[in-house]
Parts: C-alpha cells; sequence; structure tokens
C-alpha cells in the first residue's frame, strides 16, 4: 500500500486555452475544439497523433460522445467529474494513461458552458431528494469560513474586510494583464470593499466569476517530451483527495481549515520530493472561487503559518512579484471559473511563466531565482464536504 | 358497588403562538384604510397548519408521561385534501404507528366537535387545533384574524400523566344558518350581515350553557373562567356579557394582541387559562361556530406541576410587531414577488422522504453504540470509529444547539429572503448544517443558542416540503428573547 506517484514519468508538452468570459457566440463544442486545436498546435501535432483523451465537465455534457462529436474523433474519450477540481481530474487520469504506458499521447481536456442558463451562480442539477438538504448556494457555503477565521484568530469584522479585500484586489491586477481572463480591469480596494453583499461578508468582488471557457494539455512520457518541444513541463506529483464529508456533521471541524487539501498537498509534496513549499515553488495556481477560500488555503498548503496567511496577505507574499506569486494570471477571481476547464485553466499559466513565455507585464520573477516548480491546487464541493487536488510540475527534470 | 368510571379530562396541553405580529395599524400607509388598533398573529412564511400544529403538539407533550394512541388534527385551512396532515404530525412527533391519526377538517367548528369525539374515546387523544385566517386585503377579517394552534391530550389519566383539569359537563345546540362560508378553492370567506349572527348564535349559546352546566350540576356564578370564542366577534362578545357568569370571569380572549384563530381559538384561550389557573377552578369553554357547544372543565390539583412548557402570555409577550404589511401580504400569497435567478425548487421525492422518514419528520439522528458519537443525518457508518450499522436512533429535536459558523444567502431561492444558513453543534455532541427562522440577520452571530422548529420550507410543483430549522431559542417564561 501507499501512494508513489509519477514522478518525472510524464511531461505535458503542448497546452490551449480559450479566453473565459460569456462566449454568446459559442457552444460547447466549439469551446473544446478551440481549447483542442490550441493544445495539438502548441505540440506540433494533428489529431491522428492523439491516442485517447479525457474530458472533464461538471454538466455541459454528459459522455466521451459529448468531445468526440465534437472533434469528430472515434477514440477512447473518458469523461469525468469531480465538482470544481474536474478539469485536474481529467488531467491526473490522462497522465496515469500515459504512464502505465496503455497509450502513447493523451489529452487532458476541460469545459464549461455556464452562461447560456441565465442563471446567477451555479446550478447543480437536481437529485430526487428528501428535501432536509439546506439549499444553500456555493458563496454561503464559503462565506461560512471567513467568521470562523476571523473569529480563531482574533481579526476584527474591518481587519478580515481588509485581508480579504486585498485577495481580490490581487487577482484582479494580474487579471488586468491577462488578454484570456474575463475581468481584465484592476479595481480599487474601496469598489471592492464597498460591493453589493451576496452572502455573509462576501461581496460580488469576493466571488469568482461565472464564465464559459475550454482548456486543453497534451501529455507524453516523459523521455518521448523532446519529440514535442524544447521546454516540456515535466509532471512531479499528483495528488487527489475526497473527503469523508464529515465537516459539515463534525462538531470538532471548525470551517478554518480544508483537512482534504492538507492531505492532498502532503501527498503531492511528498510524490515530488518537496520539503519546504514555501521556499521551493515558484508559482502556484490555487482555487480561489471565494476570497476566503484562498486565504485558507496559504495555510493548508504550507505556504504560511497557522493563523499567518493573513498577515501574509495583507504583506504582499502572494502578489506577482512577492516571495510566492499566487494566482498570476488572475485565479478564479478574474480569470473567470468554467468549472470543467478551471484546473486545466491553472495549469496553462504554470506552463507559460515555468517555460517562460508569460508576458511580460504579469511575468513573477522568482523564477530567476532558479526555482522551477509550480503547484496547482483545485478545490469542489464545498467546506466540509469536498474533493482536493494537488499538482506539482516543473521545467526540470529532476537531477 | 362498581366503582365509577374514571373521568376523563385534559391530560396535557400546549398553544404555539407564530412569533410574527402584524400591526393592524400598518396596513394605513400601504391602502390608506386603517387596520385599527392593536396586533394579530402571524404564521412565518415557511409555516402551515400541520407546522404550526407540530409546534403546539411538541409544546404539550414535552415533559408529559403520555403517549397517545389517537390524533385528531382539525383546521379550516389544512395544507392538503385527500390526503392527510395529520400523518405528518404524527410523524413529526414519533407517535406509535398503531395510532390512529386523521383530520377533522373543513369547518371551525370541526375543532369543537374533535376535541368532544376524543372525550367520548377510550385511550388518550391528541387533539391538534390549528388555523391560519385572514381575509381579502383591506378587509375587517384580514386584521381581526390571526393564526395560532392548540394541542390537547384527552383522556382518564393515569399517574405517569394525571388529569390537569376533568371534565364536569359538556352540551351542544347544532343550527343550519349562514354566519361564514367558503367555497373549496376560495382564499377567503363570506360572511352575512353580522346583526343577523347575533340573533342567530345567542339562543344556541343560552341553551348550550344551560344544558352543560346541568350535566356538571353547576350554576353560572360558579363558574371562574368563561371563555367564548368562536366565528362571529360581536355574537361572542353579546353573549359572554348575558351568560350570567361574573363580569370578572369572562376571560381576555386576547384578539387584541393575536387576533383570532378561528379553529384554534377556543384551545388557546384555554390553554392561557391552564397557564395561570389554580386547582379547583372552574372553566367553561363556550365556541360558537354553526351552532353552540360547551365544555365544562374543573382544574385538579396536579395542574400546577403539568402546565405547558411555553405559556400562551409568553408567546404573546415575545411577539415581533416589526413585520411590513408588505411582508405580510407575500407571506399571505397576495403580493407575486420576483424571485432570484435561480432555477426553481424542485420537490422532495416520495421514496427518499419515505426512507429517511424519522430523520426528516422526528428529526431523529443515529449514535453509535461503539463510540457514543451523534450522527445527524442517521448514518451507517460510524465517521469516528467506522464501525458499520453499529446505530441506534437520536432523537433530537428537542436539544438546543449554538451557532458555530453563520451566513446569510442573499443569492439562494427562499420565499422570504435573505436565506439564513448555520453550522449548529448540538449540547451534548454532533453538528447539522441548517436554515434559521424567525430572526434578524443581525442577531445571528458565533455562540447564539437555538432551537428546532418543524416547518414547511417550500412548495414546489404542489407538493409541500416539510423540514426542521432553526429558531432563537426561547426560554419558558420568556420565549421572544433570544439567549
Amino acid at each position: 500500500m501507499g501512494s508513489h506517484g509519477i514522478r518525472d514519468r510524464v511531461a505535458i508538452v503542448g497546452m490551449g486555452c480559450t479566453p473565459f468570459g460569456e462566449h454568446w457566440d459559442k457552444s460547447t463544442a466549439d469551446l473544446l475544439i478551440d481549447a483542442a486545436q490550441g493544445a495539438m498546435a502548441s505540440a506540433g501535432m494533428g489529431r491522428d497523433d492523439i491516442d485517447a483523451y479525457w474530458l472533464g465537465t461538471m454538466g455541459s455534457g454528459l459522455s466521451g460522445v459529448t468531445l468526440s462529436r465534437a472533434l469528430r474523433v472515434t477514440k477512447p474519450v473518458t469523461r469525468v467529474e469531480n465538482f470544481c477540481a474536474t478539469g485536474s481530474e481529467a488531467l491526473r487520469n490522462a497522465c496515469y494513461a500515459v504512464a502505465s504506458g496503455a497509450y502513447d499521447v493523451a489529452m487532458a481536456i476541460g469545459v464549461e458552458k455556464l452562461k447560456d442558463s441565465g442563471f446567477s451562480g451555479l446550478v447543480s442539477p437536481p437529485q430526487p431528494s428528501d428535501g432536509t438538504a439546506v439549499e444553500m448556494t456555493a458563496p454561503a457555503a464559503f462565506s461560512y469560513l471567513a467568521p470562523a477565521y476571523a473569529k480563531r484568530y482574533g481579526l476584527d469584522n474591518d481587519e478580515m474586510r481588509d485581508v480579504l479585500t486585498r485577495i481580490a484586489w490581487k487577482n484582479h491586477q494580474n487579471g488586468a494583464h491577462n488578454p484570456r481572463a474575463q475581468f481584465r480591469k484592476e479595481v480599487a480596494k474601496e469598489t471592492i470593499g464597498n460591493a453589493p453583499l451576496i452572502a455573509g461578508s462576501l461581496g460580488v468582488f469576493d466571488c469568482s466569476g461565472v464564465s464559459d471557457g475550454s482548456a486543453a494539455a497534451i501529455v507524453v512520457r516523459a523521455e518521448d517530451a523532446y519529440r514535442y518541444t524544447d521546454s516540456p513541463l515535466y509532471v512531479k506529483g499528483l495528488s487527489f483527495v475526497a473527503g469523508d464529508a464529515t465537516g459539515v456533521v463534525d462538531d470538532t471541524y471548525d470551517y478554518t481549515t480544508f483537512p482534504e487539501v492538507v492531505l492532498s498537498a502532503q501527498d503531492a509534496y511528498a510524490q515530488a520530493g518537496v520539503t519546504d513549499p514555501r521556499a521551493q515553488i515558484a508559482m502556484a495556481e490555487v482555487h480561489d472561487c471565494f476570497t476566503p477560500t484562498e486565504l485558507v488555503l496559504m495555510e493548508d498548503l504550507g505556504f504560511a503559518e497557522r493563523g499567518f496567511g493573513w498577515k501574509e496577505v495583507l504583506a504582499g507574499t502572494f502578489d506577482l512579484r512577492g516571495d510566492l506569486p499566487v494566482n498570476p494570471d488572475g485565479g478564479l477571481k478574474a480569470f473567470g471559473h468554467p468549472i470543467g476547464a478551471s484546473g486545466l485553466r491553472m495549469m496553462f499559466e504554470c506552463w507559460l511563466q515555468l517555460r517562460g513565455e508569460a508576458p511580460e507585464d504579469r511575468r513573477i520573477t522568482s523564477t530567476a531565482h532558479g526555482k522551477t516548480l509550480g503547484l496547482t491546487h483545485n478545490l469542489g464541493g464545498r467546506p466540509g464536504e469536498c474533493v482536493s487536488f494537488v499538482s506539482i510540475v516543473g521545467s526540470e527534470p529532476s537531477a | 358497588m362498581a366503582e365509577a368510571a374514571p373521568t376523563p379530562g385534559v391530560l396535557a396541553y400546549g398553544a404555539y403562538i407564530p412569533t410574527a405580529r402584524l400591526q393592524r395599524s400598518a396596513r394605513g400607509a400601504v391602502l390608506g384604510t386603517s387596520g385599527g388598533k392593536g396586533t394579530r398573529a402571524v404564521a412565518s412564511y415557511d409555516e402551515d397548519t400541520t407546522s404550526i400544529g407540530v409546534e403546539a403538539a411538541r409544546l404539550a407533550l414535552r415533559g408529559r408521561g403520555v403517549v397517545p394512541d389517537q390524533l385528531i388534527f382539525a383546521t379550516a385551512s389544512p395544507a392538503y385534501l385527500d390526503k392527510t396532515n395529520a400523518t405528518a404530525i404524527h410523524a413529526a412527533l414519533s407517535l406509535p404507528r398503531s395510532a390512529l391519526a386523521f383530520d377533522a377538517g373543513g369547518a371551525v367548528r370541526s375543532g369543537v366537535g374533535a376535541v368532544f369525539s376524543a372525550l367520548r374515546s377510550n385511550g388518550p387523544t391528541l387533539v391538534v387545533l390549528s388555523d391560519l385566517r385572514g381575509g381579502v386585503p383591506g378587509s375587517a377579517d384580514e386584521v381581526a384574524a390571526g393564526d395560532a394552534a392548540a394541542a390537547l391530550v384527552v383522556g382518564t389519566g393515569g399517574p405517569e400523566a394525571p388529569v390537569l383539569a376533568e371534565v364536569l359537563g359538556q352540551a351542544s345546540a347544532t343550527a343550519e344558518f349562514l354566519d361564514r362560508w367558503r367555497l373549496p378553492g376560495q382564499a377567503h370567506p363570506g360572511t352575512w350581515e353580522e346583526r343577523f349572527g347575533e340573533h342567530a348564535y345567542l339562543p344556541l349559546a343560552d341553551e348550550a350553557f344551560a344544558a352543560a352546566l346541568k350535566d356538571a350540576e353547576l350554576t353560572p356564578d360558579q363558574v371562574d373562567h368563561l371563555i367564548v370564542a368562536g366565528t362571529h366577534g360581536r355574537a361572542c362578545r353579546a353573549w359572554a356579557t348575558r351568560s350570567g357568569a361574573a363580569a370578572e370571569a369572562v376571560v381576555n380572549d386576547r384578539t387584541a394582541a393575536i387576533g383570532n384563530p378561528g379553529t384554534a381559538q377556543p384551545w388557546v384561550l384555554l390553554a392561557d387559562v391552564l397557564d395561570r389557573a389554580g386547582g379547583g377552578e372552574v372553566i367553561v369553554v363556550m365556541v360558537l361556530a354553526d351552532g353552540a357547544s360547551a365544555l365544562v372543565l374543573r382544574t385538579t390539583d396536579a395542574l400546577a406541576a403539568g402546565r405547558s412548557a411555553v405559556s400562551v402570555a409568553a408567546q404573546i409577550a415575545g411577539g415581533d410587531d416589526t413585520l411590513a404589511y408588505g411582508a405580510f401580504l407575500t407571506w399571505k400569497g397576495s403580493l407575486d414577488r420576483e424571485s432570484p435567478r435561480r432555477p426553481d425548487p424542485t420537490p422532495p421525492a416520495a421514496p427518499p422522504s419515505l426512507r429517511t422518514s424519522a430523520w426528516k419528520y422526528a428529526f431523529e439522528g443515529s449514535r453509535c453504540t461503539a463510540c457514543a458519537t451523534r450522527h445527524m443525518p442517521p448514518a451507517r457508518v460510524c465517521r469516528r470509529c467506522h464501525e458499520v450499522d453499529q446505530m441506534v436512533p437520536e432523537p433530537m429535536a428537542d436539544v438546543p444547539a449554538a451557532v458555530s459558523t453563520f451566513t446569510i444567502d442573499r443569492l439562494a431561492f427562499t420565499p422570504s429572503p435573505p436565506l439564513i444558513g448555520a453550522v449548529v453543534d448540538f449540547d451534548g455532541g454532533g453538528r447539522t448544517n441548517i436554515e434559521l427562522t424567525d430572526c434578524d440577520p443581525a442577531w445571528v452571530a458565533i455562540g447564539r443558542r437555538v432551537e428546532l422548529t418543524f416547518r414547511r420550507t417550500l412548495t414546489a410543483g404542489g407538493i409541500h416540503n416539510y423540514s426542521w430549522k432553526a429558531r432563537p431559542l426561547r426560554s419558558s417564561t420568556d420565549p421572544g428573547q433570544a439567549s
């Protein structure tokens, strides 16, 4: 028994990512075609080079046919769903398929078409139920974190507001320099802090963008990577944990942490040989679905000591040019959150940044100090009842 | 000589007055017509006659060692037709499966009929009397009416649950005439001209009163508490003054504070009297509804130790009279409001609702026999020790809890935004995620004490969804004040 990982056995050799946003003129199939074309062009491949596909979508289509029909391919296509970590789950399984030797080339592709429903926020397809669950929205469920964190670490309402505002402000700053992002404008802190409330203390600027989009990655065996690119991205660790969902029923859980994130981070770090994430990791793309989530993640991922995440946020540690840039592409907050695509969108930013392809005005500086590792963190569900994915990727094979 | 049959009486009682009050003057600003003085009780948007009936019955049964073997639910405003409403109350109270539960519905008079029938039954019978009353916006009925429920357990008693008030006599006078009526499907009743009703009711009341007192071998001057209740306020007031009972015996009908809750009114007022009466006092309940019925009771010395968990007076004192007239109209279904841009709510499905009936209706969790961990909802696999199928039922509906964290959800669908969500931790262990009700969003904070309340959370696709919410904890003396 054990989690061994597949460190440096596979590499990403091409990626594509559509702009995220309100694509009134594009269907789910259009978005899939655009991301797949982008990834294949990036790897210098054609459709015949792909042996198998993993499609991640939460609700924009059922079965592999959603992709095979769009691309007009007749190949193995596995459709996966794992809440908001769906895109990462597609990547994880594609990586395992290649590492196992079953396929030479696999594509992981994620997509979501959220804007066509006309609803505010996320909507899950209803299951027949006994009617006892509280029909609470995602921002409400995540807003549980804010009063719990503030109470535990002694922040008053204004201090907590400043911390959350700082996170949204930073991600909007980063998104402002990203042509693919849904929101490409810097937002003043006053605007963020005074925004209309959605749930609890969370205003509209504390919530990620509801959007349409797709992203894709092509995975090959590490030893084959140089056939396709001079600068592959090596997969160092992949970890996924589905929590036992006891937080919502266990009175010892205090809503200031995601135990699932802690476990998946530990596993991924062990696989990748990371012993000091704060010092070793060049950048992180984390699941900032709502601002308090990013705050808690900084501690769960080991980027800040327990109870000190808020101070590090205010100190700018996670800014674009800070010690450990977090969400340099704008994150879910500014880039938008088409569910099935988000995990692969995070990987797309690692692809750009670690390989030096990010545009000058939002290029991280930590890589200049010899750091080569990137982290993506993708969360699904809600506090107390969630799934968590952590990956570590690097621009260099291990010595 | 054979022993006399034991005298039946009231073994337990309780009343539930919803928290919200509409100030009658509040509609003036909207309609330009005065509604008069005082307030009326208003069932919340998430309450109906079934749910408030459950609340009244919980207050009646709490701490009383009696298990009813029959349940009669009487209301003129049933949540369902064709389908029995009493079965939801039966489920919420975890009554024995063998107990017969049925509705006596349609007319206000069915309430007194249910009580009289119960007194003729063998085993202890729980009678739940519940009503939501109103009228066309702007009408006198709209503000004169009220919403409330009462519950009585009647029977011959025993050492566990002695008789609190024994029945000395009862009598009725029945007549067919038009006082107040409503066609099926109509929201509001029609009424005949007021003076005619007085003409029709007064002789009927005289007859029933005389016959009941004769049955009890009493005279009017021996009545300590005279409750006169019914559909016709003017007739009730007129008869009270000519009954022959002492003026000071006439019981305050509480309409100034809560309005007239129809089917429940006589029994809410009886609960109010039982809350404060001493032993050996004579109470007459006179009900004027399509005839007259009189019930003569005498309190026993057991009453002092058997009163309801929360008094009527305390619930009246604890009312919240800040309800806006617009919210009142919305709750009563008279004002369509915009919904959030969210999917329409879905009704509960029948099979899962039956499978989880003990959880859904009675808030019964489970407890692991291996490690004593509580589970809400009940679970088969223990989250702590992972033993499988080592659970026993754990009734949790009467266990108070405290807010662990909370939110105000302004996006979620609810008939009365915003939705207040909270994670609550129960005294003695266990946690659940639950919606709060009957509270101002500003009241919610970590550590606030709450108690459970049975509610109709929504109606979708013609199906009501009943479930439990949490509300600020009431103490028995000061129900409206959050602890």
